[in-house]
């Protein structure tokens, strides 16, 4: 093999190893959450992931400093179980991406709730002046 | 190529009074956008005060990726041309949209911790505009990269056209990938974009006001630059006085 060609081919090496690395650590990024039905299927208990879709409504609860909702993808819904605050614009029936694990009993344990926002922008309602 | 030729832009007996004019302009737009994003437009009904952010985030990263696309257009002059006025205005611009990019950053997070309910999440948007960021600070760097400055400046011009291609990922990052983020409301093939009228025009005066308050910032760059390099000073007692 001539020099010319073997550099050619280090760097080739090189350039696949770095887009290897790349596409692995930017796993969690490209993908930044996974849904209720990824989540279940996936045998990724005990393994710190991020969940998310929809916050069902009529699931939101908060007693003696726990919050207890389900997060739904239309077809799975899982328990999801919070210690610390929530972001303050956490409604029901809006998106929400939850970090924790996935306990034995398939409850999700969670200490950090994003709010997912839409791309929507309204007015608040007339009347509502408690947001002003 | 020499160095010392007068930029078109800042050549002219009027150069300087419409650049401070547009200084003005600048200015005025901007009072009107900060007025109209914080009293005339009503609050969000999801996130309330906080959305006000929106009027400063979303100008700013329209005006990076404006910034952007002047570099992309310096960059592939000056690898035509080689002419170092090229070159200067893919700098100043390159600086400009760094520049965007930090204030985008700023609002941004302020804004993430307010509706989100964290200030950082390692989302596509936010990282592939961490790339985006680093693209250019690397492309602003390499024009000192070699002894020869022609040869450091054609190394930055490469990296500056295809360094654009960054703008497009940020911006259909939202897209491609699943993020945190939200999609684009206005600027996303969508006849009637989902916000209210008042918001979106205070949006639209915030994003006016930004662009030409980095037109004039490239003009006072350039002129910064210009000077550096010794050639003549454009000042009003170089005119002959029976022309002004």
């Amino acid at each position: 093999m001539s020099p010319r060609r073997s550099r050619a081919l280090l760097l080739l090496l090189v350039v696949a190893g770095i887009a290897l690395l790349m596409t692995a650590g930017l796993q969690n990024t490209l993908t930044f959450y996974r849904s209720p039905s990824e989540v279940t299927q996936g045998s990724s208990a005990h393994e710190r992931v991020r969940l998310g879709g929809q916050v069902v409504p009529g699931s939101l609860r908060t007693d003696a400093g726990l919050t207890r909702f389900r997060i739904s993808d239309g077809t799975t819904e899982i328990p999801v179980e919070q210690v610390a605050d929530l972001p303050g614009t956490l409604r029901e029936g809006q998106q929400a991406v939850v970090e924790g694990t996935l306990d034995d009993r398939g409850v999700f344990r969670s200490d950090t709730v994003m709010a997912k926002h839409g791309n929507e922008y309204r007015p608040a309602e007339a009347g509502g002046q408690d947001s002003r | 190529m020499p160095n010392n030729l007068p930029t078109p832009l800042l050549d002219g007996r009027r150069a300087a009074r419409d650049r401070r004019n547009l200084g003005w302009g600048a200015l005025g737009l901007g009072v009107a956008g900060a007025l109209t994003g914080l009293t005339v437009a009503p609050p969000d009904a999801a996130q309330g005060q906080a959305q006000r952010l929106m009027y400063l985030h979303v100008p700013a990263a329209w005006t990076a990726y404006l910034a952007f696309f002047a570099v992309l257009v310096g960059s592939g002059a000056y690898l035509v041309w080689s002419d170092p006025r090229w070159d200067r205005a893919a700098r100043a611009a390159a600086e400009i949209g760094l520049g965007a990019t930090a204030v985008t950053f700023a609002a941004g997070t302020v804004w993430g911790r307010a509706t989100w309910g964290v200030w950082w999440a390692w989302d596509p948007r936010i990282v592939s505009t961490i790339v985006l960021f680093l693209v250019y600070a690397a492309q602003l760097t390499l024009r000192w990269s070699k002894p020869d400055p022609h040869r450091g400046a054609r190394h930055a011009a490469w990296l500056g056209a295809a360094g654009f291609v960054t703008v497009p990922v940020v911006h259909f990052s939202v897209v491609w990938w699943r993020s945190l983020h939200q999609q684009a409301t206005v600027l996303a093939p969508s006849v009637s974009p989902p916000i209210d009228t008042i918001m979106l025009a205070s949006l639209l005066v915030c994003a006016a006001a930004a662009s030409i308050t980095a037109a004039w910032l490239f003009l006072w760059r350039l002129a910064v630059l210009e000077a550096r390099t010794g050639v003549r000073a454009a000042a009003p007692h170089a005119v002959p006085a029976g022309r002004r």
